[in-house]
C-alpha cells in the first residue's frame, strides 16, 4: 500500500495496545447498515502506471508550449525564471502548514512579509495582506470590506462594465443573500466616463479595472474624486505586471487595489491556483479580510515575524468575522515574492515594455489586414480587441491549423462585441509568431 | 540565524533577470501614464536563491518532520503528484482555450467528480471551490438557494454546534444567514434536546463536522440529521475530517445534503504554507442544479469509434461562479494521481490506518495526560495540556516543548470546549517508530511539567528562534518595508 509504512507486525502490536482485535473493530460508532460501502473506484495503479497515464492526458491537450498563445482575458502567459520553481519544489515550502507556529515556520512568514512589502511597493499601497484566493474572490472581498466600512448603511456596489466579466459574477454570487444592488455594468458603454453618474449617496464603493478588461489604460483620478466626493471607496482592479509601467493606483487615490497575481511567476495551469493579491489604504487595516504577517521580536532580541491582528478572524470572532478566509494562497504569493525579486526594477519594467511594444506592433499590423478593425481606441497595454470579418470561434478553429491559439470571443459577455476578439501579447510571442499570426488572419479571413 | 530582508540585499544596478531583446519596432510610450519610480530590489539570481533557499531552512515542513496538527491532516506529499501536475499539457494551458483542445484537462476533471461522487455518496460535484472555507460559502449558498428556489422564503438560521470551526459560522454570516450555535452533550456529541427545541420552520439547515473536532464520530448522527430533515432543513457536512471516513462511510449515505471536501487534507496536495488548497462540494441529487459552475460534463457520449467529448457547463440553477475559472485546477491534477495510486482498496486502507494511528497515540498518552472523551477515536483525539498538580503548565509550553524535539506541535486550544487542548492526529502516513518517539518525547515533557515546568515554560530552546512578541507585533505594526536607499559613497 503506497504510502503507508505499516508492517503487519507493526499493525498487530499496535491494534493490541489500542484493545482491539481488527481495524473493522475501530468503527463500532459508524452505523451498520451504511459501514464499508463497496466503492466503485478503480483498482490501484503504480507510481509508473499513472505517471504514462497522465502524460497521455496531458498531451491530449493544445498547450502553450506548442502553439503560440494569443488568448489573455485574466490569464497570460508570461516567461517564468526557473529559479522560481526551482525554490517552491522545496518541500520545506510546499509541506509546511499556515505559520500558526513562528518559532519554526520563519521561512513561511518572512517570505509572506517580503511578499506584502513587494505588492504594497508595486501598487503603492500601505498594507497588503498574505493573499486571497484570485483576483475574482479578492473583488468580492474589496465588495465586503466596503460594505462593512459603511457599517450596513449603504447597499449599492457599481461596477465598471470592463472588469472581467468573471469577477463581476463573482462579486454578484458572494452578494446574493445581502441585501445589494450591483449596478453599473448593465451595458458596455462606448467608455468609462458615464459611472460618475452613477454614484450617490448609497454607494459602497466604485470598482473600476486598470488596465481594464479590453486591455485599455484609462487615468481614474477623476473618478476617484467622484467616489470620495460620495463618500464611496474606488477599488482598483489590476494586472500587477502592467505596474512594471504603469503608474501606480495610489495616484488615483485607490482605497482598495485587488487583482491576479498569476502573470508574477506563476503558470497559467487552466486557471488555477493563482493569486488574489489585496492591498489598502492604512485605515481599514482592521477590516481587511485574509492573514496578515508582521514583525516583530523573539525572546532573545532577533528580528522575526508573526500573523497578526488575528482578533479580526474567523477562529476568534466566529460569527462576528467580515470574512470566512481561513487559508490563502501562501505557495503561489511566495512565487510572486520571488518572481519580483528576481525580476527585480530593472526587469519588471522591461517585461511590460516588451509586451507593450510588441502588442502593439500586433495591433497595428492585424488592423490592416482586410475585414479586420481595431475596436481599441486611446492607449492600450498588451490586449486589444479586433473587429473580426467571420465569428471569433470559427477562426479560433481554423487558427489551430497554425499551431496558434487565437483570441478571446468578446460576444460571450458583451452582445454589442459579436465578432470581436480579445487578443492579448506578451513577452513571449515573437515577432515571427506575430507575423505567422497576421499571416494566418489574411488567409482565415476570406476562407 | 535571522535572515536580512530581500530589500537589505538590494544593490543599485544589480540585474537577476536576462529579458530578449526587442524584435519588434517600439511603439510610443503613453508618457502621463507612465510610473516614474519602481520600487523593487534589484539583486542577482544567486542572492535571490541563497536567500529563499535560507528562508525555507527555517521552516518545519512534513519533509522535515513529523506534524500531529489535528484537524489538519499534514500527511506525506507523494512527489510525483509535483511532477505530475507540472507537466506542459496540464500546467500551460490556458483556461479559456475551446474545450476542445483541452480534452485531457476535462477528462481528469470529469474523473475526479465522479471519484469524489462516489466517495462521498453524492449525486453532483463542483470543483470550483479554492479551499474549504470557500466550499463552506459555496455549500451554504446553495442551501439558501435552495429554499429559495421553492418559495420557502423564512428559513434564515443555520445551526451550528459549539464544537465547529470558526468558518463555519463566518461563512454562514457571509452569505446573509444566521448562526444559531447549538451546545455538546457530556460524550462530545450535539445535544439532541437542545438540538430539537431549535428545530423549527425558520431553520434553513446544520452545519454538522463528522466525526467532530474531538475526533469522536456522532453518536447520534442519524437521529440528528433525520431531526433536520423532518423540519425542513438541510444538513451542511464540513469535510475536513474525511481522512477518518473513506470507505468507511459515504456522508451522502448517512443523508448528508451538501459536504466539502478538502484535496489539500484528505488527497494529499500540499498545504504549501498556507495555501493553495482546494474544497470541492458533493451534493445530493436535490441541489445538483444548484452548484457553482461550471462544472464538467459528456456533451457527447461515447461510441466505438471516438471517446467521450468533454464540456464545462453551468448548472442549471446555480448559485453563481465562486471564482474565476474552473478552481484550482493544478490541485485536481494531484488529488487525482493520488487517488488512482491509491484505487478501492487505497481508500479503506487510508482510514485505517489514520485511525489506527491516532488510536495508537492515545492509548499510549491516556495515562499521563487527561483525555476528555476516553474513547475509540477516528483519526484524531484531543487531550489536556495541563495538570491540577503542575499549574504553571498550560497546553501551549507543551506545544513549544516539542519544538526543541523537532516535533509540530499539535493543533492547540481548539476544540474551543475542552480546556487546554492539544488536538493529535497523525494521520497514516506516519510509521510505528516516529510514533513511538513521538510518544516517548510527550512522556517526557508530562514528566518535565511536574519537574521542571520553567523549562517548558520558557521552551522553544533549540530552534532558531525563540518566542516571538505577538503583542508588540500587533501594536506597533509593521507589516511592510520599503526599499533601502542605499548608500552611493564607499
Amino acid at each position: 500500500m503506497a504510502y503507508i509504512p505499516h508492517t503487519d507486525a507493526e499493525r498487530k502490536e499496535m491494534l493490541a495496545a489500542v484493545g482491539v482485535r481488527s481495524l473493522d473493530d475501530l468503527y463500532q460508532a459508524v452505523p451498520a447498515d451504511v459501514r464499508f460501502p463497496d466503492l466503485d473506484l478503480p483498482d490501484s495503479v503504480s507510481e509508473l502506471e499513472i505517471t504514462q497515464e497522465l502524460q497521455e492526458m496531458a498531451e491530449a491537450n493544445v498547450d502553450t508550449r506548442h502553439f503560440a498563445c494569443f488568448l489573455g482575458a485574466g490569464a497570460y502567459n508570461h516567461f517564468i525564471p526557473s529559479a522560481v520553481d526551482h525554490i517552491l519544489r522545496r518541500g520545506e515550502f510546499y509541506t509546511a502548514y499556515t505559520p500558526y507556529q513562528p518559532e519554526i515556520s520563519q521561512g513561511t512568514l518572512q517570505a509572506i512579509f517580503e511578499y506584502q512589502s513587494l505588492i504594497c511597493n508595486l501598487t503603492g499601497m500601505q498594507v497588503s495582506n498574505a493573499s486571497h484566493y484570485d483576483g475574482a474572490t479578492a473583488l468580492a472581498e474589496a465588495a465586503i470590506l466596503s460594505l462593512n466600512h459603511h457599517r450596513g448603511a449603504r447597499h449599492k456596489l457599481v461596477l465598471s462594465p470592463a472588469i472581467h466579466p468573471q469577477y463581476r459574477q463573482v462579486v454578484r454570487t458572494y452578494m446574493q443573500g445581502m441585501q445589494v444592488e450591483v449596478a453599473g455594468d448593465e451595458r458596455l458603454p462606448a467608455s468609462a466616463e458615464d459611472l460618475p453618474s452613477r454614484i450617490d449617496s448609497n454607494t459602497a464603493m466604485v470598482a473600476v479595472q486598470y488596465p481594464d478588461f479590453f486591455g485599455r489604460i484609462k487615468d481614474f483620478t477623476a473618478l476617484g474624486r467622484a467616489a470620495h466626493a460620495a463618500g464611496a471607496l474606488l477599488c482598483v482592479v489590476v494586472n500587477p505586471l502592467a505596474l512594471g509601467m504603469l503608474r501606480p493606483p495610489s495616484e488615483f487615490d485607490a482605497d482598495i487595489v485587488v487583482g491576479d497575481g498569476q502573470p508574477l511567476g506563476i503558470p497559467m495551469s487552466f486557471g488555477g491556483p493563482t493569486l488574489g493579491h489585496f492591498t489598502i489604504k492604512q485605515e481599514f487595516v482592521r477590516k481587511m479580510a485574509g492573514r496578515l504577517v508582521g514583525e516583530t521580536v523573539d525572546s532573545r532580541g532577533q528580528r522575526g515575524y508573526v500573523l497578526t491582528l488575528t482578533p479580526r478572524e474567523q477562529h476568534i470572532r466566529r460569527e462576528k468575522a467580515t470574512s470566512n478566509i481561513c487559508t490563502n494562497v501562501a505557495l503561489m504569493a511566495l512565487a510572486s515574492a520571488v518572481y519580483l525579486s528576481l525580476m527585480g526594477k530593472q526587469g519588471l519594467r522591461q517585461a511590460a515594455e516588451l509586451c507593450y511594444h510588441k502588442a502593439h506592433y500586433a495591433a497595428e499590423r492585424l488592423a490592416k489586414v482586410p475585414g479586420f478593425g481595431l475596436w481599441t481606441k486611446g492607449p492600450f497595454f498588451h490586449e486589444f480587441a479586433l473587429k473580426c470579418p467571420r465569428p471569433v470561434a470559427e477562426i479560433n478553429q481554423a487558427l489551430l491549423d497554425f499551431d496558434i491559439l487565437g483570441g478571446y470571443d468578446l460576444g460571450q459577455d458583451y452582445p454589442e462585441l459579436r465578432d470581436h476578439m480579445l487578443l492579448a501579447v506578451t513577452e513571449m510571442n515573437s515577432r515571427d509568431q506575430i507575423d505567422a499570426l497576421v499571416e494566418a488572419m489574411e488567409e482565415v479571413s476570406h476562407a | 540565524m535571522p535572515e536580512p530582508l530581500i530589500y537589505e540585499l538590494s544593490s543599485p544596478g544589480r540585474e537577476g533577470v536576462t529579458l530578449p531583446h526587442p524584435d519588434v519596432p517600439a511603439a510610443a510610450l503613453p508618457r502621463e501614464l507612465m510610473r516614474r519610480d519602481l520600487p523593487l530590489p534589484e539583486l542577482a539570481e544567486i542572492d535571490v536563491v541563497r536567500h529563499f533557499v535560507r528562508l525555507s531552512q527555517l521552516n518545519h515542513a512534513v519533509d522535515t518532520g513529523f506534524y500531529p496538527l489535528g484537524s489538519c491532516t499534514m500527511k506525506y506529499n507523494p512527489k510525483v503528484n509535483e511532477d505530475a501536475a507540472r507537466l506542459a499539457g496540464f500546467a500551460f494551458t490556458h483556461p479559456l482555450q475551446d474545450p476542445e483542445t483541452v480534452q485531457g484537462n476535462l477528462a481528469l476533471m470529469y474523473m475526479l467528480q465522479d471519484w469524489l461522487k462516489e466517495i462521498g455518496g453524492f449525486a453532483g460535484i463542483s470543483l470550483q471551490p479554492a479551499a474549504g472555507a470557500h466550499g463552506e460559502l459555496t455549500g451554504i449558498l446553495i442551501i439558501r438557494a435552495y429554499h429559495q428556489a421553492r418559495g420557502d422564503t423564512k428559513r434564515t438560521k443555520i445551526l451550528i454546534p459549539n464544537s465547529a470551526h470558526g468558518t463555519n459560522p463566518a461563512s454562514t454570516s457571509m452569505s446573509g444567514l444566521q448562526t444559531v450555535e447549538l451546545p455538546s452533550d457530556d460524550r462530545g456529541n450535539v445535544d439532541l434536546q437542545a438540538l430539537r427545541q431549535a428545530c423549527d420552520d425558520t431553520v434553513a439547515g446544520l452545519m454538522l463536522t463528522n466525526p467532530n473536532t474531538l475526533g469522536l464520530f456522532e453518536e447520534h448522527v442519524r437521529e440528528v440529521v433525520d431531526q433536520i430533515h423532518s423540519c425542513g432543513g438541510l444538513v451542511y457536512g464540513d469535510g475536513a475530517n474525511m481522512n477518518a471516513l473513506l470507505g468507511v462511510v459515504r456522508p451522502g449515505d448517512l443523508g448528508f445534503d451538501v459536504l466539502h471536501f478538502n484535496l489539500h487534507k484528505t488527497f494529499s496536495t500540499p498545504h504549501g504554507g498556507g495555501g493553495p488548497g482546494s474544497g470541492p462540494v458533493g451534493v445530493r441529487q436535490h441541489l445538483v442544479d444548484f452548484l457553482p459552475g461550471p462544472v464538467v460534463q459528456i456533451v457527447e457520449e461515447e461510441d466505438e469509434e471516438q471517446a467521450p467529448l468533454y464540456g464545462l457547463v453551468m448548472p442549471a440553477k446555480t448559485i453563481g461562479r465562486v471564482k474565476a475559472f474552473h478552481g484550482h485546477f493544478g490541485m485536481h491534477v494531484r488529488a487525482f494521481a493520488y487517488m488512482r495510486m491509491q484505487g478501492k482498496a487505497g481508500m479503506r486502507a487510508i482510514s485505517d490506518h489514520a485511525v489506527l494511528n491516532a488510536n495508537y497515540i492515545r492509548a499510549r498518552l491516556r495515562d499521563v495526560y487527561h483525555v476528555p472523551y476516553d474513547r475509540i477515536c477516528m483519526h484524531e483525539f484531543v487531550a489536556e495540556g495541563r495538570w491540577d498538580d503542575a499549574p504553571g503548565v498550560r497546553a501551549l509550553d507543551v506545544a513549544k516543548r516539542l519544538m526543541d524535539f523537532g516535533f509540530h506541535p499539535p493543533t492547540n486550544y481548539f476544540p474551543l470546549i475542552v480546556h487546554e487542548a492539544l488536538m493529535i492526529e497523525p494521520t497514516e502516513t506516519e510509521s510505528k517508530a516516529t510514533l513511538d518517539a513521538f510518544i516517548e518525547v510527550m512522556r517526557k515533557i508530562a514528566e518535565e511539567a511536574h519537574a521542571d515546568p520553567e523549562t517548558l515554560q520558557t521552551a522553544p530552546h533549540n530552534t532558531p528562534f525563540g518566542r516571538l512578541d505577538e503583542i508588540r507585533a500587533a501594536k506597533d505594526l509593521v507589516l511592510c518595508c520599503r526599499p533601502v536607499e542605499m548608500d552611493a559613497d564607499p
